[in-house]
């Protein structure tokens, strides 16, 4: 039984966030994101020409994500350089931010969006949605709305939200019992945009574990937009 | 291949009747086919057709050493290859993204739904424990490859045999060429089921044109035991709002009963 909380958090409760615009200079727009210590960081670059020239579209510029972690931000060693894990993320990433952004106002360009995870303690691919969406907005793209992510999941039998790596990994008599989903919406509208779960659930506690994720994700919105209005102005 | 702008519009027309181009109903099925043992080498295999769309899954089992963090159980590894013999658009070389989420997802459906028992797959802990390969390879695209390469793995895990292993020099190897009459230890079978959005309108088993015409995509992975239980989830392009996701979570796990009751597994 999942009493309490490993870190003594409420059931709905995010870890710390931090928000922060601007942290790379050399990029076109960048943030870092953290739950807690997981944290991300994301570089935007572009819209620029995007070669090679044939895959060029004259009707919409093409949007790429690239998901990454440090070797030392896991326990574990993780050898530099892509997995199946990491394409499999960079995908779904680009899938979870493509419907805010407006394409259509760009001819033959592509927009790259670098995500590093600096630290990771589970919902890293949720805290590097969360830190491309600002780096988005701080590149000046035109957009419908902002995308907010987060991770919920089932505990024992116990709907949580912002999952830890000792919650993921949570058995019960030796039996893993945890279920994770990784969920983005889009700040305003609500709409899902990143819908990934691997466990055991019912279709109700599903559906109970997304309106808390909707909760989390007005929290995590709200952390966007205020760190979005502290952009420090350059005047000279 | 982007599909032109007068079919995507044809597309929609008819779907916004409840019409499908080859005059199927929203959340009918393509006729499913398969076919056992289509590799005499393979511990187990299967071919698996929905309506145009071929898709062939072997398995083939070694003694490995197991994972660090799981010393007591099997090792299961799924990998899909996209042919290029198998659509013009495919190219030679190794597996694109399609590719890699496509095996990831599957992976994800069977692992999660615990379908194996991998404990049971353990020779020695810490040392030797089987380990499963199932590998994917389509051989004809016409939409919905992520359904027929679930539906071809789990059929080729239900029919596969464990290999003769034997111990030598202090190692335990696999004598090839000799199966026992062992099966796979099963515990329950999963299905998924993939779903297309156009038009705001849902429908299954897309072929080739409509799934290029999609607007939104997502599978879900269920088992059946005693209550329905979802394993698996993954969005593909597009958004979802809660509402529809209400409504096509029951509409996908009928027609996972449904498959099993056909394919009588």
């Amino acid at each position: 039984m999942y009493e309490k909380r490993f870190d003594g958090r409420a059931f709905d409760e995010i870890r710390p966030i931090k928000a922060e615009i601007g942290v790379i200079e050399n990029a076109d727009g960048s943030a870092l994101f953290a739950f807690g210590d997981t944290i991300a960081i994301a570089a935007v670059y572009g819209p620029k020409q995007l070669y090679p020239q044939h895959l060029q579209n004259p009707e919409r510029a093409l949007l790429k994500a690239y998901y990454d972690m440090l070797s030392f931000s896991v326990p574990e060693r993780k050898k530099p350089g892509p997995t199946r894990r990491s394409l499999e993320i960079s995908d779904v990433t680009t899938k979870a931010l493509e419907p805010v952004i407006m394409l259509d106002k760009f001819q033959n360009c592509v927009i790259n969006i670098y995500i590093q995870i600096i630290q990771a303690n589970a919902s890293t691919r949720t805290a590097g949605i969360n830190a491309a969406s600002l780096a988005l907005a701080h590149a000046g793209l035109p957009m419908h709305d902002l995308v907010c992510s987060v991770s919920v999941g089932k505990v024992g039998d116990k709907l949580v939200v912002d999952l830890t790596k000792e919650e993921e990994d949570y058995k019960e008599n030796g039996v893993k019992s945890s279920t994770d989903i990784a969920i983005a919406m889009l700040g305003k509208s609500k709409k899902i945009s990143l819908l990934q779960l691997d466990g055991n659930i019912s279709k109700e506690e599903l559906l109970k574990a997304i309106k808390l994720a909707r909760q989390a994700c007005e929290k995590i919105y709200k952390e966007q937009i205020k760190a979005l209005k502290q952009i420090k102005q350059k005047w000279v | 291949m982007e599909i032109s702008k007068i079919t995507k519009e044809t597309l929609i027309n008819l779907i916004k009747e409840g019409k499908r181009i080859d005059e199927r109903k929203l959340e009918e099925y393509r006729e499913i086919k398969f076919e056992l043992d289509v590799s005499k080498n393979a511990e187990g295999s299967a071919m698996v057709e929905i309506g145009n769309t071929k898709v062939v899954a072997g398995i083939k089992i070694d003694v490995t050493k197991p994972f660090r963090d799981s010393p007591d159980e099997g090792v299961l590894i799924v990998n899909a290859e996209f042919l290029p013999l198998a659509y013009g658009e495919f190219e030679p070389g190794p597996p694109g993204i399609e590719a890699i989420e496509l095996a990831r997802v599957v992976d994800r459906g069977i692992r999660e739904s615990e379908m194996i028992d991998l404990k049971k797959l353990c020779i020695e802990e810490g040392k030797y424990v089987y380990s499963i390969f199932i590998d994917i390879y389509i051989l004809n695209h016409d939409g919905n490859l992520i359904d027929a390469s679930f539906l071809a793995s789990i059929l080729a895990l239900l029919n596969s045999y464990l290999p003769k292993i034997v111990k030598k020099y202090d190692e335990w190897v696999v004598e090839y060429g000799q199966k026992t009459d062992k099966k796979l230890p099963i515990n329950r079978i999963p299905i998924l089921v993939t779903g297309y959005k156009l038009a705001n309108v849902w429908f299954l088993d897309a072929n080739l044109i409509e799934e290029k015409a999609a607007e939104a995509k997502i599978s879900i992975g269920f088992s059946f035991d005693k209550e329905s239980r979802i394993h698996a989830i993954q969005k593909f392009e597009g958004l979802i709002n809660f509402e529809e996701l209400e409504k096509i979570i029951d509409l996908f796990e009928k027609k996972g009963k449904e498959i099993k009751k056909i394919l009588r597994i």
